[in-house]
């Protein structure tokens, strides 16, 4: 592969190494004129030779310099500096092919410098050159970015690595960036019947990059009719498609967010439903999960660093755990002493949050910790032409759904689900059937918190992990309750769906924040309506 | 009022309004004597109990819990910081008459709702009007379609947070993040001498006084025994003939004016207003004032504020690491050991030590605080 | 159709729906002044939703409910219909726990206005004091009118909101279950009660007691399944097949399944 590329480079090295336009670019190089310095590194670019590519990227990092020998000045690069006596040396080597040419003291030579100026003349040809590179590389995601970033550039000189590398895929999504990046170059290069061709090839491809060109086409009055029509009709196309791909990532962002409130409210409602209780250290019980998916990637790191990637399918339990066994102790400890006094237990909880999140904060320390995304997370799932969904979105869809999932079963299949249904709906009558209530509480309480620590965790895949995570959300997982109204699985669902979906739906006309206010203010406005939410229990068991 | 609450009152407003002043005025090697400093963060703890006086009227009293008063002290102190940002004038960095970040924010003219706050009277005015009205928009809403309970507290920290975020805008021409600040004068005086902070001082122990009487009396009224049965029993209350939602409206608008004055005294006293004032943590800290003190007392309104805020000032300078946890540690206390807070606890102490000594005393009754201040008419 | 003339409480066609239960289905049902109604029926019958509708507590979804001579409930809040003169007990006593059990009186005495500027205002005169002091001895509580209502017993508390009631001077009483929970001395005093305060004003009362029905006597409704299966004499309705059957008939279902 790698030897096609270099033969494929070296069809266009029109010149040869030792060419009279070579050496006079290099000369020109240790100059002074910054034009003739821009006139040399464009010829050595233009020859495509990755050894003359190799040099600039040296030239670029500063390890070019130049010696004067016999009268004659010489280019070399510079290797391994060295001290040897009181005297800075360094290992040389020749500009074209790195024949190694000695060590010599660094005050013989005379550094090449590269200031921004050149930099940025040199930029093209390497990135070019990387990208060459990159069309072999076995990742496809790389492939894409690779013809992606070819299409953008289109240079009518990649028109035949392009189609070759077309020749050669088999992935769909990189042969269609490939496709796109061909009818790009050639709608910027190509004879008029070329240039309406690609331009049609555009609008079949849906490509969102190409509109600019397409504009400039139309726009070009020397440009062919047949090909500025084409380009119309292309812009069209894309246009219809870019409305259907903003309406479904929008609902995918939604469905996004909804999943990730719906994730924080399912602990809070459920406990809120039994005890009537808002546990308002919920969020750090969020943030407790997501340390403890912070400690497990650390163990792996240490302990099994070649599965590291598995980390997270061990945190999800862990961070379950350790939050539902705090959510026990604060149950047990102290929310029990206040059973039936709501706003109290209220202060209590938030009272235990602070503590949490300051002890998180001594322990961690109060900077933002690091976990990375397990590999099978990043990245994402090319669902249609100009939308990529990502897996770790994707991924909190699937856990909020087999959470809700998971509740369903809990609540409606298991003898413990029906005792916390009895408790739910009366809790006197429970007891005197025989329902230990106070179990009851402990254990839907602690399953609540560590529904709180698997969000956590999920959440660790989507935003930084500090010690005042649960803040940022808490609020939003409130309002997903205090809508949903209490006592009903569907209510919490319908709201977090509602409030999510609504959310992303305003924002981009609104912004974030003003965004949050208008949902605020939604959200009173739709409890005029129904104060005790989307699905209060009427009738002999309302509230008096 | 019982007559040793009313000498209690009087003794306490005489050290507050004349002692402590006097105490300043003193030289500074005197025993007496009072730093400017201690006396300008007594005035600055003078406003809290200001705020917190409304703060129990509301939730000791009617039951209501609120997590979002920061907003209405912030609305206040906001209306009296943009009065004060317009009075420095020119004397600003960049000299213009434009406060300082609309300079930094490239606004070329004074917005339209800062030029009414050019007038001394208008800001007077809108300090408590704007809590006032915000307060009443807000609680009709909520109160009227019967929001209580959980939910209310809930949607009050709501509107915390979004108010937090709004001010926290730079677009919202109110200096963002960094909020009101580096005021000079108020009506003309310069704040930075120790006469005008003196001045200030007076004011807030007054407005203080003032308040804990308002209070006071709205609790010996009937409509502060419709307060506390709002409390007990809100369907009783409602088919007595009353409605909830008008007293509860009432107390509320009371506690948000109350709420905007204390941060009309904040502002140029402590000579700074950001949005960190407002939000989600200022707001419930502020119930914790109470819920420290003593619900459902009113003095322990005062105690608390007091008491909390001077242990922040110790903490956050010496421990700043602890005064978190301990602020945790004060709200789970409270609702658990203390539900009738610092006043309820000495309340006890005081009569089990009488009962020692062997004079006979009446033990105040436990649990609801509520009970030694509701007036007996009983003959 | 215009209500009778001397009724007090009338309701047309009105269905109560509660997520598709129907607690009260196109009821239609009057009372005339000065009446002591008594309404019995099974469980799930409809009784303190029929409550609940008169006091405001529950908006029907159809149906007209009338007051007096023409006014209609259906827009009132609660406190209104009770400034109007409707008063109501509660089956479990609800009592401002807090309060004296003179505040608690106090605050429930009839007044022009009871909205927040008049109750800022001074002290009530004396003759309202005087109507407090006679509430709390025709409850036999004057010897408790100190005391927080909290430390009442559970048969006072009954008592007290009754007193709380009767201090609205409603025209309409409405009465839920008040024995419930009483001993039999405590029954028979609350009997004798609601006949004296029937004597100026009408009373609605549910009770399941049978005992207490008959010694109430009068004119008894029988709801069923949120209708009014009969309505009549005490000793009619007793014989009323329909009622046997409902009452009875369940008996003789629940004996088939057995069997």
């Amino acid at each position: 592969m790698v030897a096609w590329l270099a033969a494929g480079a070296a069809g266009h090295a029109a010149l040869p190494p030792a060419s009279p336009e070579i050496a006079g670019a290099l000369t020109d190089l240790t100059g002074e004129d910054a034009d003739k310095r821009e006139a040399a590194v464009t010829v050595l670019g233009k020859t495509r030779d990755p050894r003359w590519l190799q040099f600039l990227h040296a030239l670029r990092e500063g390890s070019v310099y130049a010696r004067t020998r016999a009268g004659k000045t010489e280019v070399v690069v510079g290797g391994a500096k060295a001290t040897r006596g009181d005297q800075d040396v360094i290992d040389i080597a020749s500009a074209y092919d790195r024949g190694p040419l000695g060590t010599v003291p660094l005050a013989e030579l005379k550094e090449v410098p590269a200031d921004r100026r050149l930099r940025l003349v040199i930029k093209p040809y390497l990135d070019a050159d990387e990208t060459r590179t990159q069309l072999a590389d076995p990742d496809p995601a790389v492939r894409r970015g690779a013809a992606v970033k070819l299409g953008n550039q289109a240079e009518a000189g990649a028109a035949p690595v392009v189609e070759a590398a077309l020749e050669r895929e088999a992935d769909r999504w990189v042969r269609h960036a490939l496709r796109e990046a061909l009818a790009l170059i050639r709608l910027a290069n190509g004879n008029p019947a070329q240039r309406a061709d690609a331009a049609r090839t555009l609008g079949e491809l849906h490509s969102e990059s190409a509109r600019p060109a397409l504009e400039r086409l139309v726009a070009d009055t020397g440009a062919s009719p047949a090909a500025r029509e084409a380009a119309g009709q292309a812009i069209r196309r894309i246009d219809r498609w870019g409305l259907l791909t903003r309406t479904v990532e929008t609902l995918f962002q939604g469905a996004s967010l909804a999943s990730i409130l719906l994730l924080m409210a399912l602990g809070l409602a459920v406990v809120f439903g039994l005890m009537g209780v808002i546990n308002m250290a919920h969020g750090e019980l969020m943030a407790l999960g997501a340390y403890a998916t912070f400690v497990v990637q650390n163990w792996f790191r240490a302990a099994w660093p070649e599965r590291v990637d598995l980390y997270f399918v061990v945190a999800l339990p862990v961070a379950f755990l350790v939050a539902a066994a705090v959510g026990l102790v604060l149950e047990r400890g102290v929310i029990r002493l206040l059973y039936g006094r709501p706003l109290e237990t209220l202060l209590l909880t938030w009272g235990a949050s602070l503590i949490i999140q300051q002890g998180l904060r001594l322990w961690f320390g109060a900077a933002n910790v690091d976990v990375s995304a397990p590999r099978w997370l990043s990245g994402g799932v090319p669902v249609m032409v100009g939308l990529t969904l990502p897996y770790n979105r994707v991924f909190i869809i699937g856990l909020a759904t087999v959470s809700v999932g998971a509740m369903y079963w809990l609540l409606f299949r298991t003898s413990a689900g029906l005792r916390i249904r009895a408790v739910t709906q009366n809790r006197a009558m429970s007891s005197c059937l025989g329902v230990r209530a106070g179990l009851v509480d402990a254990t839907t309480f602690a399953f609540g918190a560590g529904l709180a620590g698997l969000a956590g965790c999920a959440l660790t895949q989507i935003g930084n992990v500090g010690p005042s995570l649960g803040q940022n959300y808490i609020v939003d997982s409130f309002m997903v309750v205090v809508t949903g109204g209490v006592g009903k699985l569907a209510g919490t669902i319908l709201a977090a769906a509602g409030l999510g979906g609504l959310t992303k739906g305003i924002e981009p006309a609104l912004g974030a924040v003003f965004g949050k206010v208008a949902i605020l203010v939604a959200v009173i406005l739709f409890l005029q309506r129904r104060p005790a939410g989307l699905f209060a229990t009427r009738g002999r068991n309302a509230e008096a | 009022m019982p007559r040793r609450e009313a000498l209690a009152v009087g003794l306490a407003a005489v050290l507050l309004v004349v002692v402590l002043p006097v105490c300043n005025t003193l030289p500074a090697g005197s025993p007496l004597a009072l730093s400017n400093f201690t006396l300008n963060l007594f005035g600055k703890f003078l406003t809290y109990a200001i705020l917190a006086l409304g703060l129990d009227l509301l939730w000791g009293y009617a039951g209501v819990l609120s997590l979002g008063h920061g907003v209405f002290f912030g609305l206040g102190a906001y209306a009296m910081g943009m009065h004060l940002m317009l009075e420095i004038g020119a004397k600003s960095v960049y000299q213009s008459s434009l406060p300082d970040f609309m300079v930094w924010n490239q606004v070329t003219a004074l917005p339209l709702f800062w030029k009414p706050f050019q007038s001394s009277a208008f800001t007077l005015a809108a300090v408590v009007l704007v809590p006032a009205l915000f307060g009443l928009a807000f609680g009709y809403l909520a109160f009227r379609s019967r929001i209580r309970g959980v939910y209310f507290s809930i949607i009050t920290q709501a509107l915390a947070l979004s108010a937090w975020l709004v001010f926290n805008r730079n677009e919202m021409n109110l200096g963002g993040t960094n909020g009101l600040a580096d005021f000079k004068t108020i009506f003309g005086f310069p704040l930075n001498r120790p006469g005008t902070q003196r001045a200030l001082y007076v004011v807030t122990a007054l407005a203080l006084v003032a308040a804990y009487l308002v209070c006071r009396w709205i609790t010996l009224t009937r409509a502060g025994k419709v307060l506390v049965a709002i409390r007990d029993s809100e369907t009783r209350v409602l088919f007595s003939g009353y409605s909830p939602a008008a007293y509860k409206l009432f107390v509320f608008v009371v506690s948000a004016v109350l709420a905007g004055v204390a941060g009309a005294l904040y502002a140029p006293q402590v000579g700074i207003i950001t949005p960190a004032k407002i939000g989600v943590l200022p707001s419930i800290e502020m119930v914790v004032w109470v819920a420290a003190g003593g619900r459902g007392t009113l003095y322990g309104a005062i105690v608390g504020a007091f008491g909390v805020n001077w242990i922040q000032s110790w903490l956050t300078t010496s421990y700043p690491d602890l005064w978190l946890l301990f602020l945790g540690g004060l709200f789970m206390g409270a609702v658990l050991f203390f539900p009738d807070g610092i006043v309820g606890a000495l309340g006890r102490l005081a009569a089990r030590a009488r009962r020692l000594v062997g004079q006979p005393t009446a033990e105040p009754k436990q649990g609801t605080a509520i009970d030694h201040c509701a007036p007996m008419n009983s003959k | 159709m215009t209500p009778a003339t001397g009724s007090i409480i009338y309701l047309e066609d009105v269905t109560v729906d509660y997520d598709g239960f129907k607690a009260l289905s196109h009821l239609n049902f009057f009372m005339d002044r000065r009446e002591l109604r008594v309404v019995i029926g099974p469980n799930g019958a409809g009784k303190t939703t029929l409550l609940d509708v008169v006091s405001g507590r529950v908006k029907p979804e159809s149906g007209r409910v009338i007051f007096g001579h023409n006014t209609d409930l259906l827009p009132l809040r609660e406190n209104d219909i009770a400034q109007l003169g409707v008063g109501r007990k509660f089956q479990t006593p609800s009592v401002f726990v807090n309060l004296t059990v003179w505040d608690n009186v106090e605050l429930s005495l009839r007044r022009a206005s009871k909205g927040v500027l008049a109750a800022l205002r001074r002290r009530d005169p004396g003759e309202a004091r005087e109507r407090i002091a006679r509430t709390l001895e025709t409850i036999q509580l004057a010897g408790k009118a100190g005391a927080p209502a909290g430390a009442l017993s559970h048969g006072e508390k009954q008592w007290l909101e009754i007193g709380m009631v009767i201090a609205q001077d409603p025209e309409l009483l409405l009465v839920d279950e008040p024995v419930a929970g009483m001993t039999d001395e405590e029954t028979a005093r609350t009997g004798a009660l609601l006949e004296e305060i029937a004597a100026d004003r009408s009373v609605l009362v549910i009770e399941h007691d049978m005992e207490f029905v008959r010694r109430l006597a009068r004119r008894v409704t029988v709801l069923h399944q949120g209708m009014v299966l009969c309505e009549g004499p005490v000793e009619q309705v007793q014989s009323d097949p329909r009622v046997l059957e409902v009452y009875i008939g369940r008996r003789r279902e629940g004996a088939d399944a057995v069997r």
